[in-house]
């Protein structure tokens, strides 16, 4: 890499004062590519990076309609995890967190993994046996998992509330001591940056507008900045999946729906860890600079508006001070809401479409930021073989038609289940 | 209502408010959202499993004018369809279903 980040070229910009370079090249789309991603999220970014890094393809454009880093991959709350109980899940986020664990050296880059560990609380003796059963189906597939009793929850995280008075007692927990956080801008630069230096071109303020389609094949796009052919087109653009598809002449299982995060303003170290309320839908984790960062369940009607309703700003709040009442007299700092696709069984979609040469990966539900580096390693597979990922062909888009939906939580249609 | 600010129109920064025929207009905390009207159920003894997987797993999910299914279960207890622009929230006419739909 031309412009290797290292202690030396630190020590070298500190004692010269020289300016950093770019950290990604801001080219001039060419008339045609191998390759068009459209979406520069972070899914795009690391599947463009892998088709070059273990594809060998780099005569790739990631087509942006605003600047990197402003949609999704700048909206979430970025946690990590790999504890899941279904095969096939289990497989998928294993291979992402090992994919966390050495991206900041495969990129030259640094994203700030830090495994501090994530505590999924039980409220019920039912709820510690399910927790029971995930760690032990996690442990026999290689992941880290260790059930907590009561005591150990008490010792380990002595803030939350333990007393008679509370509403949803704590009975125990499950930790993954692997799981943490990664700042996500980080990772939206850090894919960008090194999917550029291997060639890749990655045009922003660049939407796409159609698709250039003969007889069932796709060929290119038309964009805000021109016709650009193509051999292959990827669509990753979750939050508005249903969107792009139409443009194909595609109808998803999809609908687009609000997930709203929240940052209080800055304290002293408090939590260490990722704490996911068993009670609700609510996790919560410190940034590096103190804030509090949490979220909960989408607002629960389609929407593509990115700001969300009050009402569960206050839910939000109270899952937050039944589990921490210490947080109470926090204030909230910023708090702001993401477009993501739901899909009827919560699981997303990786692999080809029924239009030629149009690959998709979309429909990430709550899980879309933990699954970036695996998401683009396997739909960077798809693109390049035209086939799907061993570890992703249960992601097939028309698995609902089949009978094979993939449901983690066992909700049936669970957008409408919040 | 039609000023565009830098991230969307300004009807989408108060809450969702619904008007429902019965009982008028309430917060959407009241009701439940059951997706979209545009829908049509297939005949019973549709044998096709095609048509059964479209109705069921497939949204048009549009940016734009949406009729939907709403129910007032903290109110008259009623299913209506409502109009909104899901780019905006921004709601329209809304009526009563007719009370011999099953859905």
């Amino acid at each position: 890499m031309a412009n290797r980040y290292s202690a030396f070229s630190l020590l070298k910009h500190a004692l010269t004062g020289a300016p950093w370079q770019r950290a990604w090249r801001s080219p001039q789309p060419k008339s045609s590519y191998d390759v068009i991603i459209v979406g520069g999220g972070g899914h795009g970014l690391a599947t463009a990076y892998y088709l070059a890094a273990n594809h060998g393809i780099r005569n790739i454009a990631v087509l942006e309609k605003s600047y990197i880093g402003s949609g999704n991959v700048g909206r979430n709350t970025t946690l990590i995890r790999s504890n899941y109980i279904l095969g096939g899940n289990t497989h998928f986020f294993e291979h992402s967190m090992k994919l966390w664990e050495g991206l900041s050296h495969a990129l030259n880059y640094n994203v700030m993994v830090s495994q501090r560990g994530q505590i999924v609380l039980a409220h019920n003796p039912s709820q510690l046996d399910v927790l029971g059963r995930k760690g032990n189906t996690m442990k026999l597939n290689g992941i880290d998992a260790q059930l907590l009793d009561r005591g150990d929850v008490m010792r380990i995280l002595p803030y939350l509330d333990f007393s008679n008075e509370c509403r949803f007692p704590i009975y125990g927990g499950l930790l993954q001591q692997r799981a943490g956080t990664v700042r996500h801008d980080a990772v939206a630069w850090g894919y960008a940056r090194a999917a550029s230096e291997l060639g890749v071109d990655i045009i922003e303020n660049c939407e796409v507008t159609g698709f250039l389609e003969n007889e069932g094949t796709i060929s290119g796009v038309e964009t805000t900045r021109g016709r650009i052919m193509a051999g292959r087109t990827a669509i990753c653009v979750a939050g508005h999946s249903s969107r792009l598809a139409a443009m194909a002449g595609l109808r998803l299982p999809v609908e687009s729906h609000i997930l709203q995060a929240f940052v209080t303003e800055s304290i002293k170290p408090l939590i260490h860890h990722v704490v996911t309320f068993g009670a609700d839908l609510f996790y919560i984790s410190q940034s590096d600079k103190g804030g509090l960062v949490f979220g909960g369940h989408i607002d629960g009607f389609n929407t593509y508006t990115q700001r969300g309703q009050f009402p569960k700003v206050q839910d939000v709040a109270e899952c937050a001070v039944a589990l921490i009442p210490g947080v109470s007299r926090l204030r909230l700092l910023r708090h702001w809401g993401g477009i993501q696709d739901m899909t009827p069984d919560g699981s997303p979609f990786i692999g080809r479409t029924p239009v030629k040469n149009l690959y998709f990966n979309g429909g990430w539900c709550y899980q879309g930021f933990k699954a970036t580096p695996a998401s683009g390693w396997c739909f960077a597979h798809t693109i390049a073989h035209d086939d799907e990922h061993p570890l992703a062909r249960h992601f097939s888009l028309d698995r609902h038609m089949h009978g094979n939906g993939f449901d983690e939580y066992g909700l049936g249609l669970w957008t409408y289940r919040q | 209502m039609n000023t565009v600010l830098a991230f969307g129109p300004i009807g989408s920064n108060s809450m969702l408010r619904i008007n429902c025929p019965h009982c008028g207009e309430r917060d959407y905390t009241e009701f439940r959202y059951a997706g979209d009207a545009n829908k049509a159920r297939p005949a019973h003894g549709t044998g096709d499993l095609k048509t059964w997987h479209d109705y069921v797993f497939i949204f048009d999910n549009p940016k734009g004018p949406h009729r939907e299914y709403w129910q007032h279960v903290f109110g008259c207890r009623q299913w209506l369809i409502l109009e909104r622009n899901t780019a905006t929230n921004i709601t329209g006419a809304s009526q009563l279903t007719d009370t011999s739909r099953a859905s």
